[in-house]
């Protein structure tokens, strides 16, 4: 096998590799929240994970920046909240969990997450 | 709601006009107030107020003052100045705006990528002009497109690969950049290129065509999700925005007057004039007047209501002809139609169980295709044929473009979206999407009989009197039967209201003395000197009335029909009989037929004894009859026919029968009247048309059977069309996928899962 062959193969392992850790691998920083907290649409949710207390009103507030149509809508299905998120303006729902667990929300084509983990 | 004007520097100033609804005003007075506050608010510099409209348009320096602070003002005054935008009046104006500027793209692209397609395609380029085949004007044609038209793409992309996630938009963006920069570099470095033994070729085509084509399907894919959520718009648009209110007024001589309010002004117990082909607009009760009211945009029951005084109104139903005032019992959102649309929403913000692989998979999808383009890249460098490179490079390209994660995403919610909201346009209404995916697999359907299989109000069917009575007993008929009404008016029980109601109104009303009722047995009393005795066979038996021969005959052919019968005697002797029955409701007999013939089992279940309900069963067309069940036995019925492995809807008033709904795998309350939202329910039906309970579970039927229809396409598309992009036909059938291919068949995908989905549209109820 020539030299940029084994090169090509080599870059190619190390991109999979690297896009296996880079997407795959992340670890998402929970945020608690008490009472309120923003999250920036943008990319994907910032904070993408948030702890909110079993039983208690917490109003989440959405705010997209991201003009992709992608993430024109949340979904958080365990509460049955679609809610579209228009550009630059603060959505606020509030969610009043009523048992412990760990929620997805996500984009309403599924592609972008987030969780909320109710304790 | 509003409209905002662009900002415009005036003298340093940041000028702003803006409109704003205004709650609470409804005369020349209140304008002049809302007015006069809002001009004298720092930093306003005009404010007109228009009460047709009940709007203030402010115009003001934004650096002075804020919206907010012409809320205070506003408050200070009595009134309320509302600061929030309709969420989906924004969502309408954002997507008007989205599919424009996208058309402009795609128009622009498409143009631009055939220029370049003319210039470049071997066979084609031939026949272009000259100048059109210079690589520097292809790219300086590709450019704006690659960075303008595609900018969504990386406008997405940055911020996803800094939160280290990625969607479609990092696919595309990738796999055009690749493309676009390939060429740029064949361009201006050609010899590079050729002195790796390289045909010195640009791909701008590829770049700038995909950009256009996936654009292009971003755009249908728009304008069909549109189309998803058409119901609830509808049903939103049928509330009307004013009602015509009857209020106090000392000033005028007939103590009131008339006045037109927006809706949301109107109050509890205010009283509402509707003439004939007006809106009626919020819930209520009639308190004066009669008419025809078409329900069916709200019911979804096609025949015209007729209603009179104390019959309830639902808002946004239509009054035909008559004209009448009535009270409001509902309003805001505790209307029938708020809460009808609260709960639509709610399902389709639900997510139904069959998503889940989808959920998990497209978790993973985008890294996934990530890596296999480096694998196809690798793979076609090191085996490949010659040119190794550029298969590798437009192979790689082509898995990029071709992965498409959108039509997994949409599979499910498009569907759930489109088959509630048709639902909901014919009156049921399904709580969640797991609700819709259980009700399609019901094989049992249990009905309870009162109220729900029948009117839930009995009758006398029939009266007979012993033959020759008037001979025998010197009493005539209507004095026999005034008799019998004028003791039966003391009693609440519901075969006495029958045998009220059946008296006829020139019946005589006759004073009752020494009234009483003997529970399970019948009542006694003396009327007009007499003593008259209604009851049961073994209630004359111990008030020892002479049976009648000829009554007792008609007594066994009335059990043998299912009625109910009360023997009624006067001084001692049996004169008549009346048979009492509940009445079935007219689509009973349709309702049970056309559940049997989706092949769903039909079950009865009621308190009645055997012989009458069989006989309503035989009636009705049902066989399997559980009589002389207690209302808090129904539920574990309903649990034993779950332990025969079936899958059992129950279908009731959701009042009485609150437990054996939550019991069954899926509960439909049905004929609720005005109160929608049922606990209890996973699935009520607001008309009392039995017909809809087959109608609800084949609706779930059609649209699961989308749902799976869409996930085999997503899945199936994706999974055959990867490997083909990544070359795994060419070694049999030297087949390869253009990345130009790869992007029709792409935006082609999620269309067809959205077109899918609104077929449902079509489905008939």
């Amino acid at each position: 096998m020539s030299a940029d062959k084994i090169l090509v193969a080599l870059l190619s392992l190390a991109g999979m590799a690297f896009t296996y850790w880079f997407f795959l691998m992340k670890k998402d920083e929970v945020v608690m929240v008490s009472d309120a907290v923003d999250i920036i649409v943008e990319g994907g949710y910032s904070p993408s994970a948030i702890s909110i207390p079993i039983g208690k009103t917490t109003k989440i507030s959405f705010l997209r920046k991201d003009p992709s149509s992608c993430l024109e809508e949340v979904v958080l299905s365990e509460f049955k909240i679609r809610r579209y998120l228009p550009l630059n303006k603060k959505v606020t729902i509030e969610v009043t969990p009523k048992k412990e667990g760990t929620f997805p929300f996500s984009c309403g084509m599924n592609m972008f997450h987030g969780k909320i983990i109710v304790k | 709601m509003w409209d905002e004007h662009v900002p415009r520097k005036n003298n340093s100033q940041m000028i702003t006009k803006k409109t704003f609804p205004i709650k609470g005003i409804h005369c020349a007075s209140c304008v002049y107030t809302t007015e006069k506050a809002l001009k004298n608010t720092p930093g306003v510099k005009d404010a007109v107020v228009n009460l047709a409209t009940t709007k203030a348009t402010v115009t003001y320096d934004s650096d002075d003052c804020t919206p907010e602070q012409l809320a205070d003002s506003i408050a200070k005054t009595g009134y309320a100045l509302e600061l929030k935008e309709k969420n989906e009046e924004i969502q309408e104006q954002e997507k008007k705006k989205e599919l424009k500027i996208l058309k402009t793209k795609v128009i622009a692209s498409l143009f631009i990528g055939a220029l370049i397609f003319w210039g470049s395609f071997p066979g084609l380029m031939n026949t272009s002009p000259p100048f059109l085949r210079n690589f520097f004007l292809q790219l300086l044609l590709a450019t704006p497109i690659q960075f303008w038209a595609g900018l969504d793409f990386y406008k997405a992309t940055i911020p996803a690969l800094r939160n280290r996630t990625a969607n479609m938009d990092t696919l595309v963006a990738l796999g055009t950049t690749v493309a676009y920069v390939y060429s740029a570099f064949v361009t201006f470095l050609p010899k590079v290129v050729m002195n790796l033994g390289i045909d010195h070729m640009p791909y701008f085509d590829v770049a700038v065509i995909v950009i256009g084509l996936i654009l292009l399907g971003r755009y249908f894919e728009a304008k069909a999700k549109i189309g998803t959520s058409t119901a609830i718009k509808k049903l939103m648009g049928l509330a009307p925005k004013t009602a015509r209110v009857l209020r106090e007024s000392k000033d005028l001589p007939a103590g009131r007057q008339e006045i037109d309010i927006p809706i949301d002004q109107v109050q509890i117990n205010d009283v509402i004039r509707v003439r004939p082909g007006e809106k009626i607009p919020v819930d209520g009760i009639i308190i004066e007047g009669d008419s025809s009211i078409d329900e069916s945009m709200v019911t979804g029951e096609s025949i015209p209501a007729d209603k009179t005084k104390g019959d309830t109104v639902i808002g946004a139903t239509i009054n035909k002809t008559g004209t009448f005032t009535y009270k409001a019992t509902k309003v805001g959102q505790d209307t029938m139609l708020a809460q009808i649309i609260k709960l639509v929403q709610e399902a389709q913000g639900s997510k139904a169980p069959i998503q889940r692989l989808a959920d998990i998979v497209s978790s993973y999808f985008v890294p996934i295709v990530i890596m296999l383009a480096f694998l196809t890249f690798g793979v076609w460098y090191i085996f490949g044929p010659s040119p190794a490179f550029l298969f590798a490079l437009l192979n790689t390209v082509a898995v990029l473009i071709i992965a498409c994660p959108c039509a997994m995403g949409l599979a499910t919610p498009t569907a759930i979206m489109v088959g509630t909201g048709k639902g909901a346009e014919h009156g049921i209404l399904i709580k969640d999407a797991e609700s819709l995916e259980i009700a399609h697999k019901i094989n049992t359907v249990v009905f309870d009989k009162t109220g729900t299989l029948t009117q839930g109000k009995p009758k006398v069917t029939d009266f007979e009197y012993m033959n020759d009575v008037e001979k025998l007993t010197k009493l005539n008929k209507d004095y026999i039967l005034s008799l019998a009404t004028s003791l039966e008016k003391g009693s609440e029980h519901s075969l006495s209201e029958a045998i009220v109601s059946y008296g006829n109104t020139e019946s005589k009303k006759y004073n009752v003395k020494n009234f009483n009722a003997v529970a399970g047995h019948g009542i006694k009393g003396t009327v007009d000197e007499r003593k008259v005795v209604v009851g049961t066979k073994k209630f004359m038996e111990q008030e020892k009335v002479m049976r009648c021969a000829e009554l007792d005959k008609s007594a066994d052919k009335l059990t043998s029909e299912g009625k109910t019968l009360a023997y009624i005697g006067v001084d001692g002797k049996n004169v008549a009989l009346a048979g009492i029955q509940d009445t079935l409701k007219d689509t009973a007999v349709e309702g049970v037929k056309a559940l049997q013939k989706l092949g769903i089992e039909v079950v009865m279940i009621t308190g009645d004894n055997k012989r009458t309900a069989e006989a309503i069963g035989r009636k009705v067309g049902i066989k399997r009859i559980l009589a002389e069940v207690l209302p808090d036995q129904k539920e574990a019925e309903v649990r034993k026919i779950q332990t025969e492995g079936k899958k059992v809807a129950m279908v009731g008033d959701g009042i009485n029968d609150a437990p054996a709904l939550a019991a069954a795998d899926i509960g439909i309350a049905m004929g609720t009247g005005t109160d929608v939202a049922i606990e209890a329910a996973d699935i009520t039906l607001v008309n009392k048309d039995l017909r809809t309970v087959a109608s609800a579970i084949d609706l779930s039927k059609k649209t699961m059977r989308t749902i799976r229809m869409n996930l085999v396409w997503a899945f199936g598309y994706n999974i055959i069309l990867i490997p083909v992009a990544m070359g795994a036909l060419y070694p049999s059938f030297k087949i390869l996928l253009s990345p130009i291919f790869a992007s029709v068949a792409m935006a082609t995908s999620s269309i067809s899962v959205v077109a899918n989905s609104l077929l449902l549209k079509r489905y008939k109820i």
